[in-house]
Protein backbone atom coordinates (compact mmCIF):
# COMPACT_ATOMS: atom_id res chain seq x y z
CA UNK A 1 0.00 0.00 0.00
CA UNK A 2 1.27 3.47 -0.89
CA UNK A 3 1.81 5.88 2.00
CA UNK A 4 3.16 8.74 -0.07
CA UNK A 5 3.08 9.30 -3.79
CA UNK A 6 5.15 12.09 -5.32
CA UNK A 7 4.56 13.04 -8.97
CA UNK A 8 6.57 15.47 -11.09
CA UNK A 9 7.80 17.44 -8.09
CA UNK A 10 9.68 20.62 -8.96
CA UNK A 11 11.05 23.27 -6.63
CA UNK A 12 12.66 26.57 -7.53
CA UNK A 13 14.13 29.11 -5.10
CA UNK A 14 14.16 32.81 -5.83
CA UNK A 15 16.91 35.23 -4.84
CA UNK A 16 17.32 38.92 -5.73
CA UNK A 17 19.63 38.08 -8.61
CA UNK A 18 18.45 34.71 -9.92
CA UNK A 19 16.10 31.77 -9.79
CA UNK A 20 17.66 28.55 -8.51
CA UNK A 21 16.25 25.27 -9.74
CA UNK A 22 16.57 22.89 -6.76
CA UNK A 23 14.46 19.89 -7.78
CA UNK A 24 13.50 18.99 -11.32
CA UNK A 25 10.54 16.74 -12.01
CA UNK A 26 10.96 14.00 -9.42
CA UNK A 27 8.47 11.15 -8.99
CA UNK A 28 8.53 8.23 -6.56
CA UNK A 29 6.35 6.35 -4.07
CA UNK A 30 6.86 5.27 -0.48
CA UNK A 31 5.14 2.01 0.43
CA UNK A 32 4.13 0.43 3.70
CA UNK A 33 6.92 -1.12 5.79
CA UNK A 34 9.84 -0.01 3.70
CA UNK A 35 12.91 2.06 4.33
CA UNK A 36 13.83 4.31 1.44
CA UNK A 37 17.06 6.28 1.37
CA UNK A 38 17.47 9.42 -0.67
CA UNK A 39 21.10 9.92 -1.47
CA UNK A 40 22.88 12.61 -3.41
CA UNK A 41 25.63 15.22 -3.23
CA UNK A 42 25.53 18.02 -0.64
CA UNK A 43 23.04 20.77 -1.48
CA UNK A 44 21.22 18.76 -4.14
CA UNK A 45 17.83 19.28 -2.49
CA UNK A 46 17.45 16.11 -0.40
CA UNK A 47 16.21 17.96 2.69
CA UNK A 48 13.97 20.15 0.50
CA UNK A 49 11.98 17.03 -0.39
CA UNK A 50 11.34 16.36 3.33
CA UNK A 51 10.50 20.03 3.92
CA UNK A 52 7.89 19.84 1.16
CA UNK A 53 6.50 16.57 2.53
CA UNK A 54 6.11 18.16 6.00
CA UNK A 55 4.50 21.34 4.55
CA UNK A 56 7.39 23.53 5.73
CA UNK A 57 8.11 24.36 2.10
CA UNK A 58 5.77 24.54 -0.90
CA UNK A 59 6.54 22.86 -4.23
CA UNK A 60 6.76 24.99 -7.35
CA UNK A 61 4.82 22.34 -9.24
CA UNK A 62 3.88 18.68 -9.02
CA UNK A 63 1.62 16.78 -6.69
CA UNK A 64 2.00 14.92 -3.41
CA UNK A 65 -0.56 12.43 -2.23
CA UNK A 66 -0.42 11.19 1.35
CA UNK A 67 -2.45 8.48 3.06
CA UNK A 68 -5.27 10.01 5.13
CA UNK A 69 -4.19 11.07 8.66
CA UNK A 70 -0.61 10.08 7.98
CA UNK A 71 1.40 10.67 11.16
CA UNK A 72 4.96 11.79 10.48
CA UNK A 73 7.87 11.47 12.92
CA UNK A 74 10.87 13.67 12.09
CA UNK A 75 14.43 13.14 13.30
CA UNK A 76 16.95 15.81 12.42
CA UNK A 77 20.72 16.13 12.23
CA UNK A 78 20.63 18.02 15.53
CA UNK A 79 18.79 16.38 18.39
CA UNK A 80 16.92 19.69 19.00
CA UNK A 81 16.40 18.86 22.67
CA UNK A 82 15.15 21.78 24.74
CA UNK A 83 17.74 22.41 27.49
CA UNK A 84 15.18 23.84 29.94
CA UNK A 85 13.03 20.69 29.84
CA UNK A 86 13.82 17.42 31.61
CA UNK A 87 14.41 14.19 29.71
CA UNK A 88 10.79 13.14 30.33
CA UNK A 89 9.41 16.54 29.31
CA UNK A 90 11.48 16.45 26.11
CA UNK A 91 10.27 12.94 25.35
CA UNK A 92 6.62 13.99 25.74
CA UNK A 93 6.97 17.34 23.92
CA UNK A 94 5.17 16.08 20.80
CA UNK A 95 2.32 14.66 22.88
CA UNK A 96 1.94 17.99 24.69
CA UNK A 97 1.95 20.05 21.48
CA UNK A 98 -0.52 17.71 19.81
CA UNK A 99 -2.68 17.68 23.00
CA UNK A 100 -2.55 13.88 23.24
CA UNK A 101 -0.63 13.61 26.52
CA UNK A 102 -2.90 10.94 28.03
CA UNK A 103 -2.07 8.05 30.35
CA UNK A 104 -1.75 5.52 27.54
CA UNK A 105 0.74 7.65 25.62
CA UNK A 106 2.70 8.56 28.78
CA UNK A 107 2.98 4.84 29.62
CA UNK A 108 4.24 4.25 26.09
CA UNK A 109 6.91 6.97 26.49
CA UNK A 110 7.93 5.50 29.85
CA UNK A 111 8.29 2.07 28.25
CA UNK A 112 10.49 3.57 25.52
CA UNK A 113 12.61 5.39 28.12
CA UNK A 114 13.00 2.10 29.97
CA UNK A 115 13.85 0.20 26.77
CA UNK A 116 16.56 2.66 25.73
CA UNK A 117 18.12 3.02 29.16
CA UNK A 118 16.93 6.56 29.87
CA UNK A 119 14.35 5.82 32.57
CA UNK A 120 16.75 6.62 35.41
CA UNK A 121 17.57 9.96 33.73
CA UNK A 122 13.89 10.95 33.32
CA UNK A 123 14.20 13.90 35.70
CA UNK A 124 17.66 15.00 34.55
CA UNK A 125 18.32 17.72 31.98
CA UNK A 126 19.74 16.96 28.49
CA UNK A 127 23.09 18.54 29.46
CA UNK A 128 23.74 15.45 31.60
CA UNK A 129 23.34 13.04 28.67
CA UNK A 130 26.00 11.76 26.25
CA UNK A 131 25.71 12.32 22.47
CA UNK A 132 24.28 8.83 21.92
CA UNK A 133 21.77 9.20 24.78
CA UNK A 134 20.64 12.57 23.42
CA UNK A 135 19.99 11.06 19.99
CA UNK A 136 18.10 8.16 21.60
CA UNK A 137 15.97 10.71 23.46
CA UNK A 138 15.29 12.52 20.16
CA UNK A 139 14.23 9.14 18.75
CA UNK A 140 11.88 8.52 21.70
CA UNK A 141 10.36 12.01 21.22
CA UNK A 142 9.81 11.11 17.53
CA UNK A 143 8.26 7.73 18.35
CA UNK A 144 6.07 9.04 21.19
CA UNK A 145 3.43 10.26 18.73
CA UNK A 146 3.28 6.74 17.19
CA UNK A 147 4.13 7.81 13.63
CA UNK A 148 3.22 5.87 10.47
CA UNK A 149 6.42 7.01 8.81
CA UNK A 150 9.78 8.32 10.03
CA UNK A 151 11.62 11.10 8.22
CA UNK A 152 15.30 10.77 9.09
CA UNK A 153 17.28 13.81 7.95
CA UNK A 154 20.91 12.73 8.40
CA UNK A 155 20.22 11.89 12.05
CA UNK A 156 23.49 10.03 12.61
CA UNK A 157 25.91 12.39 10.90
CA UNK A 158 27.08 14.11 14.09
CA UNK A 159 27.68 10.90 16.04
CA UNK A 160 30.96 9.04 16.44
CA UNK A 161 31.40 5.73 14.58
CA UNK A 162 30.39 3.26 17.33
CA UNK A 163 27.46 5.36 18.58
CA UNK A 164 26.29 5.77 14.97
CA UNK A 165 26.25 1.98 14.47
CA UNK A 166 24.43 1.40 17.75
CA UNK A 167 21.77 4.09 17.08
CA UNK A 168 21.36 2.85 13.47
CA UNK A 169 20.63 -0.63 14.87
CA UNK A 170 18.06 0.82 17.30
CA UNK A 171 16.31 2.82 14.59
CA UNK A 172 16.34 -0.15 12.19
CA UNK A 173 14.92 -2.51 14.85
CA UNK A 174 12.18 -0.05 15.79
CA UNK A 175 11.12 0.48 12.17
CA UNK A 176 10.88 -3.28 11.65
CA UNK A 177 9.20 -3.98 15.02
CA UNK A 178 6.57 -1.30 14.59
CA UNK A 179 6.03 -2.14 10.91
CA UNK A 180 6.38 1.46 9.86
CA UNK A 181 8.12 3.11 6.92
CA UNK A 182 11.01 5.53 6.81
CA UNK A 183 12.69 7.97 4.47
CA UNK A 184 16.38 8.39 5.25
CA UNK A 185 18.19 11.43 3.88
CA UNK A 186 21.92 10.86 3.79
CA UNK A 187 25.05 11.54 1.83
CA UNK A 188 26.71 8.45 3.26
CA UNK A 189 26.39 5.63 0.69
CA UNK A 190 27.32 2.96 3.25
CA UNK A 191 24.65 4.14 5.69
CA UNK A 192 22.03 4.03 2.93
CA UNK A 193 23.08 0.50 1.95
CA UNK A 194 22.97 -0.76 5.55
CA UNK A 195 19.55 0.62 6.41
CA UNK A 196 17.44 0.67 3.26
CA UNK A 197 15.18 -1.47 1.15
CA UNK A 198 15.43 1.00 -1.73
CA UNK A 199 17.87 3.77 -2.55
CA UNK A 200 16.89 6.78 -4.64
CA UNK A 201 20.02 8.33 -6.14
CA UNK A 202 19.77 12.04 -6.92
CA UNK A 203 22.01 14.07 -9.21
CA UNK A 204 23.66 17.42 -8.48
CA UNK A 205 21.38 20.49 -8.45
CA UNK A 206 18.85 20.64 -10.03
CA UNK A 207 18.13 17.21 -8.57
CA UNK A 208 16.77 14.56 -10.88
CA UNK A 209 16.48 10.86 -10.09
CA UNK A 210 19.50 9.09 -11.55
CA UNK A 211 18.47 5.62 -10.44
CA UNK A 212 16.36 3.72 -7.93
CA UNK A 213 18.22 0.70 -6.54
CA UNK A 214 16.23 -2.04 -4.81
CA UNK A 215 18.28 -3.96 -2.27
CA UNK A 216 17.69 -7.52 -1.23
CA UNK A 217 15.20 -7.41 1.63
CA UNK A 218 16.48 -8.80 4.92
CA UNK A 219 16.24 -8.05 8.61
CA UNK A 220 19.96 -8.12 9.35
CA UNK A 221 20.99 -5.31 11.64
CA UNK A 222 23.05 -2.49 10.07
CA UNK A 223 26.04 -3.19 12.35
CA UNK A 224 26.07 -6.86 11.22
CA UNK A 225 25.75 -5.85 7.57
CA UNK A 226 28.70 -3.53 8.15
CA UNK A 227 30.81 -6.53 9.14
CA UNK A 228 29.56 -9.17 6.70
CA UNK A 229 28.38 -7.59 3.47
CA UNK A 230 30.56 -6.48 0.69
CA UNK A 231 28.79 -3.58 -0.94
CA UNK A 232 31.80 -2.43 -2.88
CA UNK A 233 30.23 -2.94 -6.30
CA UNK A 234 26.98 -1.13 -5.49
CA UNK A 235 28.89 1.62 -3.63
CA UNK A 236 31.04 2.21 -6.70
CA UNK A 237 28.08 2.34 -9.05
CA UNK A 238 26.23 4.83 -6.77
CA UNK A 239 29.39 6.92 -6.50
CA UNK A 240 29.66 7.02 -10.28
CA UNK A 241 25.97 7.95 -10.63
CA UNK A 242 26.27 10.82 -8.13
CA UNK A 243 29.40 12.23 -9.71
CA UNK A 244 28.44 11.74 -13.36
CA UNK B 1 32.74 11.32 50.93
CA UNK B 2 36.16 10.12 49.73
CA UNK B 3 39.40 11.67 50.93
CA UNK B 4 40.12 12.88 47.39
CA UNK B 5 36.73 14.65 47.19
CA UNK B 6 37.37 16.30 50.59
CA UNK B 7 40.68 17.65 49.27
CA UNK B 8 38.92 18.92 46.13
CA UNK B 9 36.26 20.75 48.19
CA UNK B 10 38.94 22.19 50.48
CA UNK B 11 40.82 23.49 47.43
CA UNK B 12 37.66 25.13 46.09
CA UNK B 13 36.99 26.78 49.46
CA UNK B 14 40.60 28.00 49.70
CA UNK B 15 40.49 29.52 46.20
CA UNK B 16 37.26 31.34 47.05
CA UNK B 17 38.75 32.62 50.29
CA UNK B 18 41.89 33.86 48.48
CA UNK B 19 39.72 35.81 46.01
CA UNK B 20 37.61 37.42 48.77
CA UNK B 21 40.66 38.31 50.92
CA UNK B 22 42.43 39.77 47.86
CA UNK B 23 39.38 41.87 46.97
CA UNK B 24 39.07 43.24 50.54
CA UNK B 25 42.84 43.87 50.71
CA UNK B 26 42.75 45.80 47.42
CA UNK B 27 39.94 47.99 48.77
CA UNK B 28 41.80 48.60 52.05
CA UNK B 29 45.05 49.43 50.20
CA UNK B 30 43.18 51.87 47.93
CA UNK B 31 41.44 53.62 50.86
CA UNK B 32 44.65 53.77 52.95
CA UNK B 33 46.68 55.13 50.05
CA UNK B 34 43.99 57.72 49.33
CA UNK B 35 43.88 58.80 53.01
CA UNK B 36 47.68 58.92 53.44
CA UNK B 37 48.34 60.75 50.17
CA UNK B 38 45.64 63.27 51.03
CA UNK B 39 46.95 63.87 54.60
CA UNK B 40 50.53 64.24 53.36
CA UNK B 41 49.27 66.72 50.75
CA UNK B 42 50.76 64.63 47.95
CA UNK B 43 47.37 64.83 46.28
CA UNK B 44 45.19 67.92 46.62
CA UNK B 45 42.81 67.09 49.49
CA UNK B 46 40.42 69.84 48.37
CA UNK B 47 40.00 68.28 44.93
CA UNK B 48 40.28 64.59 45.84
CA UNK B 49 38.90 64.70 49.40
CA UNK B 50 39.77 61.68 51.61
CA UNK B 51 37.94 58.61 52.97
CA UNK B 52 37.60 60.17 56.45
CA UNK B 53 36.17 63.39 54.98
CA UNK B 54 33.72 61.40 52.86
CA UNK B 55 32.72 59.41 55.96
CA UNK B 56 32.23 62.65 57.98
CA UNK B 57 30.02 64.05 55.18
CA UNK B 58 27.97 60.85 55.22
CA UNK B 59 27.49 61.15 59.01
CA UNK B 60 26.47 64.83 58.63
CA UNK B 61 23.95 63.92 55.95
CA UNK B 62 22.58 61.22 58.23
CA UNK B 63 22.36 63.59 61.20
CA UNK B 64 20.48 66.16 59.07
CA UNK B 65 18.02 63.41 58.12
CA UNK B 66 18.92 63.96 54.46
CA UNK B 67 20.84 60.78 53.69
CA UNK B 68 17.93 58.36 53.37
CA UNK B 69 15.74 60.92 51.57
CA UNK B 70 18.37 61.20 48.82
CA UNK B 71 18.92 57.45 48.64
CA UNK B 72 15.22 56.61 48.67
CA UNK B 73 14.42 59.19 46.00
CA UNK B 74 17.02 57.81 43.58
CA UNK B 75 16.14 54.18 44.43
CA UNK B 76 12.43 54.88 43.81
CA UNK B 77 13.14 56.52 40.45
CA UNK B 78 15.47 53.71 39.36
CA UNK B 79 13.04 50.96 40.38
CA UNK B 80 10.03 52.60 38.67
CA UNK B 81 11.95 53.25 35.45
CA UNK B 82 13.47 49.73 35.61
CA UNK B 83 10.02 48.11 35.83
CA UNK B 84 8.51 50.38 33.17
CA UNK B 85 11.49 49.83 30.87
CA UNK B 86 11.22 46.04 31.32
CA UNK B 87 7.50 46.02 30.45
CA UNK B 88 7.75 48.47 27.51
CA UNK B 89 10.85 46.80 26.02
CA UNK B 90 9.35 43.33 26.31
CA UNK B 91 6.11 44.37 24.57
CA UNK B 92 8.05 46.31 21.91
CA UNK B 93 10.48 43.48 21.14
CA UNK B 94 7.65 40.94 21.00
CA UNK B 95 5.68 43.17 18.60
CA UNK B 96 8.73 43.67 16.38
CA UNK B 97 9.42 39.91 16.43
CA UNK B 98 5.87 38.95 15.49
CA UNK B 99 5.36 41.67 12.87
CA UNK B 100 8.52 41.35 10.78
CA UNK B 101 7.41 43.99 8.22
CA UNK B 102 6.82 46.51 11.02
CA UNK B 103 10.37 45.79 12.23
CA UNK B 104 11.71 46.55 8.74
CA UNK B 105 9.68 49.78 8.59
CA UNK B 106 10.87 50.92 12.03
CA UNK B 107 14.52 49.78 11.68
CA UNK B 108 15.96 53.17 10.52
CA UNK B 109 13.96 55.09 13.17
CA UNK B 110 15.16 52.76 15.94
CA UNK B 111 18.74 53.18 14.69
CA UNK B 112 18.45 57.00 14.80
CA UNK B 113 16.86 57.04 18.28
CA UNK B 114 19.47 54.58 19.54
CA UNK B 115 22.42 56.62 18.29
CA UNK B 116 20.99 60.00 19.38
CA UNK B 117 22.65 61.39 22.56
CA UNK B 118 19.57 61.47 24.80
CA UNK B 119 21.04 64.17 27.04
CA UNK B 120 20.28 66.55 24.15
CA UNK B 121 16.58 65.88 24.71
CA UNK B 122 16.79 66.60 28.46
CA UNK B 123 15.87 70.32 28.32
CA UNK B 124 12.96 69.53 25.98
CA UNK B 125 11.61 66.89 28.38
CA UNK B 126 11.77 69.36 31.28
CA UNK B 127 9.83 71.95 29.28
CA UNK B 128 7.18 69.39 28.31
CA UNK B 129 6.84 67.41 31.57
CA UNK B 130 8.08 69.96 34.11
CA UNK B 131 10.76 69.74 36.77
CA UNK B 132 9.43 66.68 38.55
CA UNK B 133 9.95 62.93 39.00
CA UNK B 134 8.05 62.19 35.77
CA UNK B 135 10.73 64.03 33.79
CA UNK B 136 13.48 62.00 35.45
CA UNK B 137 11.73 58.67 34.83
CA UNK B 138 10.95 59.64 31.22
CA UNK B 139 14.57 60.64 30.74
CA UNK B 140 15.73 57.26 32.09
CA UNK B 141 13.28 55.41 29.85
CA UNK B 142 14.49 57.32 26.83
CA UNK B 143 18.00 56.06 27.50
CA UNK B 144 17.16 52.47 28.44
CA UNK B 145 14.18 51.30 26.37
CA UNK B 146 15.75 51.05 22.91
CA UNK B 147 18.91 49.23 24.05
CA UNK B 148 16.87 46.83 26.19
CA UNK B 149 14.42 46.22 23.33
CA UNK B 150 17.24 45.46 20.89
CA UNK B 151 18.81 42.98 23.36
CA UNK B 152 15.53 41.10 23.94
CA UNK B 153 14.69 41.13 20.21
CA UNK B 154 18.11 39.65 19.41
CA UNK B 155 17.27 36.88 21.89
CA UNK B 156 14.02 36.10 20.08
CA UNK B 157 15.74 36.19 16.68
CA UNK B 158 18.56 33.89 17.81
CA UNK B 159 16.19 31.01 18.52
CA UNK B 160 17.43 27.83 16.78
CA UNK B 161 15.71 27.51 13.37
CA UNK B 162 15.86 23.72 13.63
CA UNK B 163 13.90 23.84 16.88
CA UNK B 164 11.31 26.14 15.26
CA UNK B 165 11.10 23.63 12.39
CA UNK B 166 10.62 20.80 14.91
CA UNK B 167 7.75 22.68 16.56
CA UNK B 168 6.10 23.23 13.15
CA UNK B 169 6.41 19.52 12.31
CA UNK B 170 4.95 18.59 15.71
CA UNK B 171 1.95 20.75 14.86
CA UNK B 172 2.58 23.49 17.44
CA UNK B 173 0.43 26.61 17.24
CA UNK B 174 2.07 30.05 17.04
CA UNK B 175 1.15 30.60 20.70
CA UNK B 176 2.79 27.30 21.71
CA UNK B 177 5.92 28.16 19.70
CA UNK B 178 6.10 31.55 21.39
CA UNK B 179 5.51 30.44 24.98
CA UNK B 180 7.17 27.04 24.90
CA UNK B 181 10.12 27.75 22.62
CA UNK B 182 10.91 31.39 21.79
CA UNK B 183 10.50 32.83 25.31
CA UNK B 184 12.31 30.07 27.24
CA UNK B 185 15.14 29.93 24.69
CA UNK B 186 15.62 33.72 24.97
CA UNK B 187 15.76 33.76 28.76
CA UNK B 188 19.54 34.35 28.81
CA UNK B 189 19.06 37.42 26.61
CA UNK B 190 16.12 38.59 28.72
CA UNK B 191 18.19 38.21 31.90
CA UNK B 192 21.16 40.05 30.41
CA UNK B 193 18.77 42.76 29.23
CA UNK B 194 17.93 43.31 32.93
CA UNK B 195 21.59 44.17 33.59
CA UNK B 196 21.63 46.62 30.69
CA UNK B 197 18.26 47.97 31.82
CA UNK B 198 19.44 48.67 35.40
CA UNK B 199 22.72 50.35 34.41
CA UNK B 200 21.03 52.45 31.69
CA UNK B 201 18.29 53.52 34.11
CA UNK B 202 20.87 54.48 36.74
CA UNK B 203 22.57 56.68 34.12
CA UNK B 204 19.20 58.12 33.03
CA UNK B 205 18.01 58.86 36.56
CA UNK B 206 21.28 60.54 37.61
CA UNK B 207 21.28 62.56 34.37
CA UNK B 208 17.66 63.57 35.06
CA UNK B 209 18.54 64.56 38.64
CA UNK B 210 21.40 66.68 37.29
CA UNK B 211 18.92 68.51 35.11
CA UNK B 212 15.90 69.04 37.33
CA UNK B 213 15.84 67.92 40.90
CA UNK B 214 16.19 69.11 44.47
CA UNK B 215 16.70 65.64 45.91
CA UNK B 216 18.49 62.40 45.04
CA UNK B 217 22.07 61.21 44.66
CA UNK B 218 22.45 63.01 41.31
CA UNK B 219 21.40 66.24 42.99
CA UNK B 220 23.94 65.65 45.82
CA UNK B 221 26.75 65.30 43.25
CA UNK B 222 25.63 68.38 41.29
CA UNK B 223 25.14 70.47 44.44
CA UNK B 224 28.55 69.38 45.79
CA UNK B 225 30.18 70.50 42.53
CA UNK B 226 28.39 73.87 42.56
CA UNK B 227 29.50 74.73 46.12
CA UNK B 228 32.95 73.12 45.68
CA UNK B 229 32.20 70.58 48.42
CA UNK B 230 34.04 67.72 46.73
CA UNK B 231 33.63 65.44 49.75
CA UNK B 232 29.89 65.60 49.03
CA UNK B 233 30.58 64.72 45.38
CA UNK B 234 32.69 61.71 46.45
CA UNK B 235 29.96 60.80 48.93
CA UNK B 236 27.38 60.83 46.08
CA UNK B 237 29.62 58.68 43.90
CA UNK B 238 30.09 56.21 46.78
CA UNK B 239 26.32 55.97 47.37
CA UNK B 240 25.74 55.51 43.65
CA UNK B 241 28.32 52.71 43.54
CA UNK B 242 26.67 50.98 46.52
CA UNK B 243 23.24 51.27 44.90
CA UNK B 244 24.60 49.89 41.63
CA UNK B 245 26.25 46.96 43.48
CA UNK B 246 22.99 46.11 45.30
CA UNK B 247 20.93 46.18 42.07
CA UNK B 248 23.50 44.07 40.22
CA UNK B 249 23.66 41.53 43.06
CA UNK B 250 19.88 41.09 42.90
CA UNK B 251 20.00 40.62 39.11
CA UNK B 252 22.95 38.20 39.35
CA UNK B 253 20.93 36.15 41.82
CA UNK B 254 17.97 36.14 39.39
CA UNK B 255 20.30 35.15 36.56
CA UNK B 256 21.74 32.28 38.60
CA UNK B 257 18.28 30.98 39.47
CA UNK B 258 16.75 31.13 36.00
CA UNK B 259 19.56 30.28 33.60
CA UNK B 260 19.62 26.52 33.08
CA UNK B 261 22.03 25.54 30.32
Amino acid sequence: MKLISISNLTKNYHTKTKEIEAIDNISFDINDNEIVSIIGPSGCGKSTILNILTNIDKPSSGSIEKKDNLKIGYMMQNDCLLPWLTVFENATLGLKLKSIKNKENIDYVNSLLEKYGLKEFANEYPRNLSGGMRQRLALIRTLAIKPDILFLDEPFSKLDYTTRLSISDDVFKIIRELNISAILITHDIKEALMLSDRIIVLSKRPAIIKDIITLEYNDTLPSEKERTNNYEEITNSIWELINK
Amino acid sequence: MTHEHKIYLKKLKRNRLIIIISQISLLIIFLTLWEVLSRLNIINSFLFSSPTKVFKTLVELYQNNNLFNHIMRTTYEVIVSFILCGIISFILSLTLYIFKTLKKILDPFIMVINSLPKVALGPLIIIILGTNTNSIIFNALLISVIVTTITILNGFLSCDTEQIKLFKILGASKKDTLFQLILPSSRIYILSSLKINISMNLIGVIMGEFLCCKEGIGYLILYGTQVFNLSLVMCGILLLSLLSIIFNLIINKLEKNYSIE
